[in-house]
């Protein structure tokens, strides 16, 4: 699946979106996942009450399921407007 | 409804007057507009406005459909930039017509709610010797709520 990276979330990653191979079921699982690979993701996932994710563009949460879902985005809270 | 993301500056009074001659049947018409704002210290050099482009208009189009089964809202104008932005400078609009101001003006401050906390704009503050991103505030998800009500 595509998961992409926004504000300083990109930034602590370094990078804007990348292709993920992964078997997690939900977006915690998919977090931790990502955590264990490096510093840097470990760093930015960190605190994830500090984060928000969208599902295939959608608001969602960090207990939803990934079934079926093409596009996971992590960013910090929206400062629109 | 008309949502617009665009990087490109946009001309207030020309969107206005344009919005406010579509209908005919609105006799309100409010418009909200926000503009970067100098830092208490004067250091602001720019903000830059990231987004997500592949979620903002969707976003952006919900609350709006939400806006207008809430209120007799005619039409809805949001015009919202994104990149680099100076000090002045406007960033978005939103513009709401209905046949009586109170719709239009609480559809507005709806829109704005939404809009801070909803939409996927993240600004970057860049004054002369940091770069701060700026933090949602605990006031813009409390805002919300009273919407819910």
């Amino acid at each position: 699946m595509d998961v992409l990276y926004f504000a300083w979330v990109r930034e602590r990653i370094g990078l804007p979106r990348e292709v993920v191979e992964t078997t997690a079921r939900t977006v915690a699982d998919l977090v931790t996942e990502l955590s264990a690979r490096e510093e840097r993701y470990a760093a930015a996932f960190a605190d994830v009450s500090a984060l928000r994710v969208a599902l295939d563009q959608e608001l969602s949460s960090f207990d939803a399921p990934l079934a079926g879902v093409r596009e996971v985005a992590f960013f910090p809270p929206m400062t629109g407007g | 409804m008309d949502i617009r993301v665009q990087e490109e500056a946009f001309w207030l009074g020309e969107e206005t007057e344009k919005f406010a001659s579509k209908t005919s049947t609105s006799g309100a018409v409010v418009t909200f507009t926000g503009i970067v704002r100098n830092n208490a210290a004067g250091t602001l050099e720019r903000m830059e406005i990231e987004h997500y482009p592949e979620m903002t208009e969707k976003a952006l189009q919900s609350i709006a459909g939400e806006a207008k089964t809430k209120w007799a809202l005619e039409d809805a104008l949001v015009v919202h930039r994104f990149g680099s932005l100076r000090v002045g400078e406007t960033i978005m609009m939103v513009a709401t017509a209905a046949p009586h101001r109170k719709d239009a003006f609480e559809a507005a401050e709806f829109l704005m709610d939404f809009l801070k906390s909803r939409a996927p704009f993240w600004k970057k503050e860049i004054t002369s010797d940091d770069t701060n991103w700026v933090a949602a505030k605990d006031t813009d998800e409390a805002a919300l709520k009273r919407w819910t009500k």
